[in-house]
């Protein structure tokens, strides 16, 4: 009780006009920052993925299992931020033992269980499945072990088997891209559904959550296999890396197009909010939402992508230029999620006046407590990457590539 | 004729008494069920009483405030801490008094320090103030309630006596009821870590008493009773003045009425 005065007790200070007495108190801090963050790179990651299979972009491929397992490793870490934000985190599993089916909020265990499970984990699945079992024939140890129990100790590697695995991975992916953009869109919809906020409550709100997913997925992906190709000191795709970029273009665009267009109609609108959103986006927002979610988070990435597109610019420069895109675009989108879900707090509901948010260093809800969930996923992956090693001809001399990822 | 005769034949196996009996069987079998069940959902509300004698579904409760006889003393927001444990901190409010003053220009400055707790000073104020007036808040107690169409465990309920409350034993701390509350009437207990809110006083209505801040009130600006019985005070106050609620384009249907409020306030 004490520290929560203690941090309350200078905020007080800060009040620009009035807000309602309770409204002191800021609710959802970074936590809540990172958490449709983090769902939305597995969305759009997944989404990448799916290009190859259901869409057949031959130039991606050597991003395909890359993408599936930067999803998982987000995926696993989703939760946690919200958990760590609850006040009582012991009771949480209250959320799938009595639900209330009204509430947006308490469909997430179960949205996030079926993508988990019924998506994710099957897709990866069939399509490792053949090599796994190939994997462990050769390997020996605790090694060995893993590999056996991940193919669930299946051993068929006849032609009818493998083919099934195909059609398995095509069936799930067209299952999955719906799923998704549901796991998403729902993220929005969690904000958008509430009508007590003029920032939050727009029915764009889930599609523009889902396209800045796409879009912070496909960089997300892009920066890592530009990050881990050369650690395995192997060619860079150029093809592929041409095509991700395209890609993050074309999502961009749209993603753009419908921030534009939620702006329009509010100034156009211009209800009773827009003075006080107004005084938010010019104040207390100008530099995260205008300098670095729009200058530098889009219209710069944008910028030079288009640069790459209308002139021969020679390869190594290209890379440089999608690297710095990539980044980019991450700082934009995780600042995307930051003027949302805080910025949708600094005003008052009366709209009368503004609050601040200061964020904690240590603490469950502080900035180390951040990095730390942010940089998990990474760890998670480096381990994914060597269990289940996502290129083709491997330093190992484990395998060949397998004939369901040359399609 | 042919027909008729195999018929007879058949018959005493199969008499018109027992026809008649089984006739009867079965449309009794069609109709009782229907008409007991029928019955059941003629017969009033269900019945529930609690403890102390207190039957809920016999009330619909509501409360009235006169914005032009609110003194903004702060005693009610004084009584609703002492009788609820609501933290003296100043960011916890079950209840709290807003002053509103129109200056010159037709600006409206509001402010409520520490929740008006301990009244309101007067500034020196450069432009002249035209008219002032102050506006108890408290939650609304909604009959369409967005903070229980959220919360994600059921833990926050609209009780059958219309009053919104919270179940602490099953709040997770999640805090989306106090989003989706449009009139900030929640917080989240620095302590429990559970949301909390104004309860009507539950503890003092379900025993027959006025709620803290009724009974504190000098002037009488805050009204408590039945929104539905006719002979309550409250139905007269809904009479006897013009009423508005509170941001009523947000479809909550407030069960907090305000008699001569401004439309500066919201």
């Amino acid at each position: 009780m004490e520290d929560v005065i203690n941090h309350l007790e200078p905020l007080l200070r800060k009040i620009q006009g009035y807000i309602y007495p309770n409204e002191i108190e800021l609710h959802w801090g970074i936590l809540i920052v990172i958490y449709p963050y983090v769902t939305g790179l597995v969305a759009g990651a997944f989404i990448l993925a799916s290009l190859v299979k259901v869409f057949d972009v031959k130039e991606l491929q050597p991003t395909y299992r890359m993408s599936l397992l930067t999803a998982l490793a987000f995926l696993l870490v989703a939760p946690l931020p919200l958990l760590a934000h609850l006040g009582h985190p012991e009771k949480s599993f209250e959320i799938f033992l009595t639900p209330n089916k009204q509430s947006a909020m308490a469909m997430f265990g179960f949205v996030y269980a079926w993508y988990l499970m019924a998506v994710l984990l099957l897709e990866i699945w069939f399509d490792y499945r053949r090599d796994v079992i190939v994997w462990a024939q050769n390997e020996r140890g605790p090694r060995r072990w893993f590999h056996r129990l991940f193919s669930l100790f299946s051993s068929d590697l006849s032609d009818r088997a493998l083919k099934f695995d195909r059609k398995s991975v095509q069936t799930v992916t067209i299952i999955g891209i719906p799923s998704a953009f549901l796991l998403h869109g729902y993220v929005g919809f969690i904000f958008g559904s509430v009508k007590a906020n003029p920032w939050w409550s727009s029915v764009l709100m889930p599609i523009v959550f889902l396209f800045s997913a796409i879009v912070s997925g496909i960089a997300l992906v892009m920066l890592i296999y530009m990050l881990v190709t050369p650690m395995r000191r192997k060619e860079m795709d150029m093809r592929c890396l041409d095509k991700l970029a395209s890609f993050l273009f074309y999502a961009m665009i749209v993603d753009f197009s419908l921030e534009i267009l939620d702006f329009i109609h509010r100034i156009y609108e211009s209800e009773e909010s827009i003075g006080i959103l107004a005084e938010l986006a010019s104040g207390k927002l100008f530099v995260s939402l205008v300098v670095i979610q729009l200058l530098i988070g889009m219209i710069l990435p944008l910028g030079a992508i288009a640069v790459v597109k209308l002139f021969g610019v020679p390869a190594e420069l290209r890379r440089l230029l999608y690297f710095v895109s990539a980044l980019l675009v991450q700082v934009g989108i995780f600042s995307t999620r930051y003027n949302v879900v805080v910025g949708g707090q600094l005003f008052s509901k009366s709209l009368r006046g503004l609050t601040s948010y200061k964020m904690t260093i240590v603490g469950v809800e502080g900035l180390l407590m951040s990095i730390a969930l942010l940089l998990l996923p990474f760890v998670i992956l480096y381990i994914l990457f060597n269990l289940l090693p996502p290129w083709t001809g491997t330093g190992r001399g484990l395998m060949t590539p397998p004939e369901g990822s040359q399609k | 004729m042919d027909i008729l005769s195999t018929k007879k034949k058949s018959a005493p196996k199969y008499g018109r008494r027992k026809f008649v009996k089984n006739l009867f069987a079965m449309i009794a079998s069609a109709l009782v069920p229907g008409s007991l069940v029928a019955r059941e959902k003629r017969s009033d509300k269900p019945v529930l009483t609690l403890a102390n004698g207190y039957k809920p579904y016999d009330h619909n409760w509501g409360m009235g405030v006169d914005v032009n006889k609110c003194i903004g003393c702060g005693r009610c927001v004084e009584a609703c801490k002492i009788e609820n444990n609501v933290p003296r901190d100043p960011f916890f409010f079950r209840t709290w008094v807003e002053r509103y003053r129109i200056l010159e220009d037709g600006e409206a400055v509001v402010d409520s320090p520490n929740g008006g707790i301990n009244s309101f000073k007067n500034g020196p104020g450069e432009k002249a103030i035209v008219r002032s007036f102050f506006v108890p808040k408290l939650c609304n107690h909604c009959d369409n309630p967005p903070c229980v169409q959220v919360c994600p465990v059921g833990a926050t309920f609209k009780s059958p006596d219309g009053v919104i409350l919270v179940e602490p034993d099953y709040c997770i701390g999640c805090r989306y009821c106090i989003q989706a509350c449009p009139y900030g009437a929640r917080f989240l207990h620095p302590e429990t870590r559970t949301a909390e809110k104004c309860t009507f006083c539950y503890h003092r209505i379900s025993k027959g008493l006025a709620p803290a801040c009724v009974e504190a009130c000098p002037t009488h600006a805050r009204i408590f009773g039945e929104v539905d019985k006719k002979a309550s005070p409250l139905q007269r106050f809904l009479r006897m003045n013009k009423i508005a609620i509170l941001k009523p384009s947000l479809n909550t249907e407030p069960k907090v009425f305000y008699a001569n409020l401004d439309m500066e306030v919201n």
